[in-house]
């Protein structure tokens, strides 16, 4: 069978791979781009740790086709992070210790990221129906929505 | 597996008409991708439609109609006030399929395409009286939304058709519609059960209805003798028991690992009668 050539913007940069058609986003990001923050949970859209966004919109990589991505930007945990500087979810995960396992994380801070984009001021409910596509196995949520609503609440001062 | 990025409908019904294999379509892909890695369906041929001109686009049309794209995902119609303000059930049915991520993708058409009697996206659609524009190797027809789903995972579309968009009506003074689902915890299910209702009043007697009913049969099916019951009434406490009754009436559930069939029989009555109130309520103005 043979390949698609693919070219689409990851986290800013410029790339290209060579994509099997049946192979997913997540496939793609991992396995030819070699960015391994994004997790395979499922593999079929239930458990939200394949979360990337795709021109701006919140999906599940599983769910793309690599050759989908044609032209379109895509933003990926790797994006989060300033150099070394941790993105205010990042560091308010750390400080709430809303991670055990942390296979489920960059799922959860990739989506919690796309919310406060769109609402920087988000209610404990808004957040958790928001993160409802997200699963996490160990921590019980609670210490997540502490952490997302910390971090929002830092941002808000930081962009007075 | 072939992936065919159709530019035209017409290109996407001749490719899907040639072919001797398997076929799917890709809109959103929440359901094909599933089947795909799942190994239920692997297409011979993946067609898809997200290079056709205005397959992601919202319309509103001459008449006060809406024309809406067959990739117009599901986020995207509840980020649309003047569609919500229209059609508010049609809108709040959509968003209850899948998470906020499946959302970013999910769409209505294929929601309606997928075939299932649970499909949270369509009892709003039949209840609007909406109908789907289908493009197929004799040209183009539009039919009324429930004629599409024929059973668990079929439709009636022939092979080589495919539909292009949803036209909702123009809605008009005084209309309102609703839709709620049964499911046993707020977020992330399937429907237990589900009923859509769409309705016009003058002063506060009904003059039109539709009412529609989810996951208590093979297919998603309108309930014309409900709708019947509705109008002329001003949805006061004899005409809800007899809507709820003729709801239940019309169900045929099977039982499953979801609900019983006397649960879902129940409770898809008791799900008419607070729809109704809500249609009726946002007919009359009420904007919630």
């Amino acid at each position: 069978m043979s390949k698609i050539h693919v070219t689409t913007t990851v986290n800013g940069d410029s790339v290209e791979f060579l994509a099997d058609p049946r192979e997913t986003l997540l496939d793609c990001l991992r396995d030819h781009l070699d960015l391994t923050g994004t997790k395979e949970g499922c593999g079929t859209g239930d458990c939200g740790a394949c979360s990337v966004t795709l021109d701006g919109t919140l999906v599940c990589s599983c769910l793309v086709l690599g050759i989908e991505a044609e032209g379109r930007e895509i933003g990926t945990i790797e994006g989060l992070a300033q150099g070394h500087e941790l993105h205010p979810l990042q560091r308010k995960f750390i400080e709430h210790a809303a991670l055990q396992c942390g296979f489920c994380t960059p799922g959860f801070l990739v989506a919690a990221k796309a919310l406060l984009d769109k609402n920087p001021n988000p209610t404990e409910t808004e957040v958790r129906y928001w993160l409802a596509g997200n699963l996490c196995r160990c921590t019980g949520y609670d210490k997540i929505v502490r952490a997302v609503m910390d971090a929002a609440e830092e941002m808000r001062k930081e962009a007075v | 597996m072939r992936y065919h990025a159709a530019k035209t409908f017409e290109e996407a019904a001749s490719i899907a008409a040639k072919a001797d294999g398997v076929t799917r379509f890709l809109a959103g892909g929440t359901d094909v991708l599933v089947q795909l890695r799942a190994g239920l369906v692997t297409p011979d041929d993946l067609i898809d439609l997200k290079h056709i001109d205005g397959v992601q686009d919202i319309t509103r049309l001459d008449d006060g109609g809406w024309e809406i794209g067959v990739a117009v995902a599901g986020a995207r119609l509840g980020a649309h006030e003047a569609l919500c303000a229209d059609w508010p059930g049609v809108v709040e049915g959509m968003e209850l399929v899948g998470s906020t991520q499946v959302q970013g993708r999910a769409t209505l058409t294929g929601n309606l395409c997928n075939g299932s009697p649970a499909a949270d996206g369509v009892p709003g659609l039949v209840a609007a009286g909406a109908v789907a524009k289908i493009v197929g190797p004799d040209g183009m027809r539009e039919i009324p939304i429930e004629e599409i789903p024929a059973g668990p995972g079929k439709t009636t579309l022939a092979k080589g058709e495919l539909i292009a968009a949803v036209r909702l009506p123009a809605r008009g003074a005084g209309g309102g519609d609703a839709y709620q689902r049964f499911i046993p915890r707020t977020e992330m299910d399937i429907a237990v059960a589900g009923c859509a209702i769409n309705l016009r009043v003058e002063g506060d007697t009904i003059t039109e209805a539709r009412v529609a009913i989810g996951a208590v049969a093979p297919t998603i099916r309108l309930v014309p003798e409900a709708a019947e019951l509705l109008v002329g009434s001003t949805l006061d406490a004899a005409t809800a028991d007899a809507l709820a009754a003729a709801v239940s009436a019309a169900a045929n559930p099977i039982t499953d690992k979801r609900g019983t069939s006397e649960f879902r029989t129940e409770v898809v009555g008791v799900l008419a009668r607070r729809v109704a109130q809500t249609a009726y309520d946002r007919a009359k103005g009420d904007r919630s």
